[in-house]
């Protein structure tokens, strides 16, 4: 077996080579390794099923190029059809126009919510913000001093909840007292939750009509299975989801949970995770994603 | 339904729901090419799904037979990647141990997650266990061999040894890992008694690569799967328990301390055909 996608293909067109064009028949086997790829990646599996589909109809009948190999040539267009899925670019976070700005994190138990709101506090600090952390979840044990102790490392304020409030109240109490402060971004820490769970769903949609978020961000593990399109579907539906994080990213998974929940949302990848430091945030750049999916 | 036939669309079928619950394509083919062969005597779709139920049942592999004497205390150390459920894991099984008698003491080893000591704390408290814990940013080996010599001194039943979150590809952090198990075997010989990996049944085929690390540097004896309250099927453990040879012990089912159930093959095999 090989483990590269590259690899495979080269082996699958060898028998092709010096041939004129990719057609139905020949591109078959090379379309074949390139869903198994995708498929040992965690890309969803009808989600990989669209994206061949898209590739087939793009390859089909294009002249292989005198300067690739026709494996190279799938890889070029598997790659320019992912970049086209992620976005072409690097998407900025929005602030609101007038106001203070609340970003909300949400996401399911132990995804990177809490890490990544410390990883943003940083972020914001370094473009000239002033950003406030808000710890909302009240039920974890330590959750509120998790974030509180990230503050403090940083020397960025932290709201003073309690898990005696109620987490919509803590939102409209944090925004006043940001004010007081001259806080202008707002970093709303959730706890995490499963997509499933009406009850605590409901309390999200309760804070974000309380409060209207200029981003709404779900932050999910790298890592992440074919589970990946049920959950950002749920928190999409309930939310609308104005993007999301992938955490982890600095395993060595292969993050086919990005292109299923792009997929799935519509919703650009704006931040990547890489470490539990609160420097280790990166915007995300759609056109490397591909190449590690694919594992090459 | 039952009286449906076997044809091409229920292998399509069978074939996508392996995949979507994180069984990996190596099992899947592996499963599909079993059933096909075992197909032809067979008449309908219920048939069939048994045969797969069946064969699927063969991925797990068994925990030995029970030692002959449990040593006191008997240590088990939590390891896994970052935000799986080794802390909340380990708070539902002192909870089990304290309510099965036994006196429990918990090693507060993550020293290096903010409020990871105050989080266990918690856990120590609800279950009614002692625990041991240095500062933030001690060396976690030190209060690993500190809470063995506790647990002993105090004729512990049970230390539970709560480690961070670790990404498996992180080498320093292996070591740090193997250190702590190092300086719990030179304070008691033959300690830990078990390394449970925990894995978020929400991880695809990651875990495998995960497991395989993790194994290599500190010898895992078992796993438990946690979030299995969710959607997702979890279906890579069948994948580690096959190739890394590892029993499943426990699973999670939520957050709270009595969220513990032992694992049950036939029960998660069942789980992968609930819709
Ligand atoms: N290696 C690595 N670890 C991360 C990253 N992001 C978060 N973590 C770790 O993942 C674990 C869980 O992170 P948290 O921020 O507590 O996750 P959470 O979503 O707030 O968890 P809950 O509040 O319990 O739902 C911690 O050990 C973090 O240090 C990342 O990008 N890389
Ligand atoms: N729904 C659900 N949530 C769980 C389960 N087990 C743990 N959690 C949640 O998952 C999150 C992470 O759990 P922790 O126990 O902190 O995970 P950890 O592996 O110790 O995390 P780190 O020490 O940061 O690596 C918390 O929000 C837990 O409440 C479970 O079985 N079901
Ligand atoms: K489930
Ligand atoms: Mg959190
Ligand atoms: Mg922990």
């Amino acid at each position: 077996m090989f483990d590269n996608l590259s690899d495979r293909l080269d082996s699958v067109f060898k028998k092709l080579k010096g041939h004129g064009t990719l057609t139905e028949n020949n591109i078959e086997d090379g379309l074949k390794q390139v869903r198994l790829a995708l498929l040992e990646a965690d890309v969803n599996y009808k989600v990989a099923k669209n994206v061949i589909s898209d590739i087939k109809a793009r390859a089909l009948g294009q002249e292989v190029m005198q300067s690739l190999t026709p494996g190279q040539q799938v890889i070029k267009i598997v790659n320019e059809e992912f970049t086209k899925m992620m976005g072409s670019t690097h998407q900025e976070l929005s602030f609101a126009a007038t106001g203070a700005t609340s970003i909300m994190l949400v996401g399911l138990q132990g995804s990177g919510k809490t890490t990544t709101a410390g990883k943003l506090a940083h972020f914001l600090r370094k473009i000239g913000r002033k950003p406030y952390l808000v710890p909302v979840d009240v039920y974890r044990p330590a959750a509120i001093d998790q974030l509180t102790k990230l503050g403090k490392q940083m020397d960025v304020p932290v709201f003073a909840s309690t898990t005696d409030m109620k987490p919509l109240k803590i939102c409209q109490d944090a925004k006043l007292a940001a004010r007081d402060l001259g806080c202008d971004t707002l970093l709303i820490d959730t706890a995490g939750r499963l997509h499933l769970d009406d009850t605590l769903m409901a309390e999200l949609e309760d804070i974000k009509k309380g409060i209207n978020p200029a981003e709404t961000l779900l932050v999910a593990d790298a890592m992440t299975g074919q589970d990946a399109v049920n959950i950002a579907g749920e928190f999409d539906k309930r939310l609308d989801i104005s993007g999301f994080v992938l955490t982890k990213m600095d395993g060595d998974a292969r993050g086919g949970a990005a292109l299923s929940i792009k997929a799935v949302t519509g919703k650009p990848l704006k931040f990547i995770g890489v470490g539990e430091k609160n420097t280790a945030l990166e915007p995300f750049h759609p056109d490397r994603m591909s190449s590690r999916i694919l594992g090459m | 339904s039952s009286a449906k036939s076997i044809d091409d669309d229920l292998f399509d079928n069978l074939e996508e729901r392996l995949v979507t619950s994180d069984l990996g394509i190596d099992i899947t083919m592996d499963m599909m090419a079993r059933i096909k062969k075992k197909s032809r005597g067979l008449s309908t779709a219920d048939q069939l799904r048994q045969v797969l139920k069946d064969e699927l049942l063969t991925l797990f592999h068994e925990p030995g037979p029970p030692a002959p004497s449990i040593p006191t205390p008997y240590v088990i150390m939590m390891v896994g990647v970052n935000g799986t459920g080794k802390t909340t894991t380990l708070g539902k099984l002192a909870m089990k141990y304290k309510a099965e008698g036994k006196k429990v003491l918990i090693a507060a080893a993550d020293t290096f997650r903010a409020a990871a000591i105050e989080q266990v704390e918690i856990w120590a408290r609800r279950a009614g266990a002692d625990i041991v814990r240095h500062k933030e940013g001690a060396d976690p080996a030190a209060v690993a061999y500190d809470a063995v010599e506790a647990g002993m001194a105090r004729g512990a039943d049970v230390v539970l040894i709560d480690t961070a979150g670790r990404l498996h590809t992180q080498k320093n952090l292996m070591e740090e890992l193997k250190k702590i198990k190092r300086s719990v075997d030179k304070k008691y010989k033959g300690a830990p008694h078990d390394v449970m990996m925990v894995i978020d049944a929400t991880t695809g085929q990651n875990a495998l690569s995960q497991a395989d690390i993790f194994h290599k540097a500190v010898g895992l004896t078992q796993m438990s799967v946690t979030k299995l309250d969710g959607t997702a099927k979890g279906g890579i453990v069948a994948a580690v328990s096959s190739t890394m040879k590892l029993p499943i012990a426990y699973i999670g089912v939520g957050e709270a301390i009595e969220d513990l159930q032992e694992f049950d093959a036939k029960r998660f095999i069942d789980a992968l055909f609930d819709d």
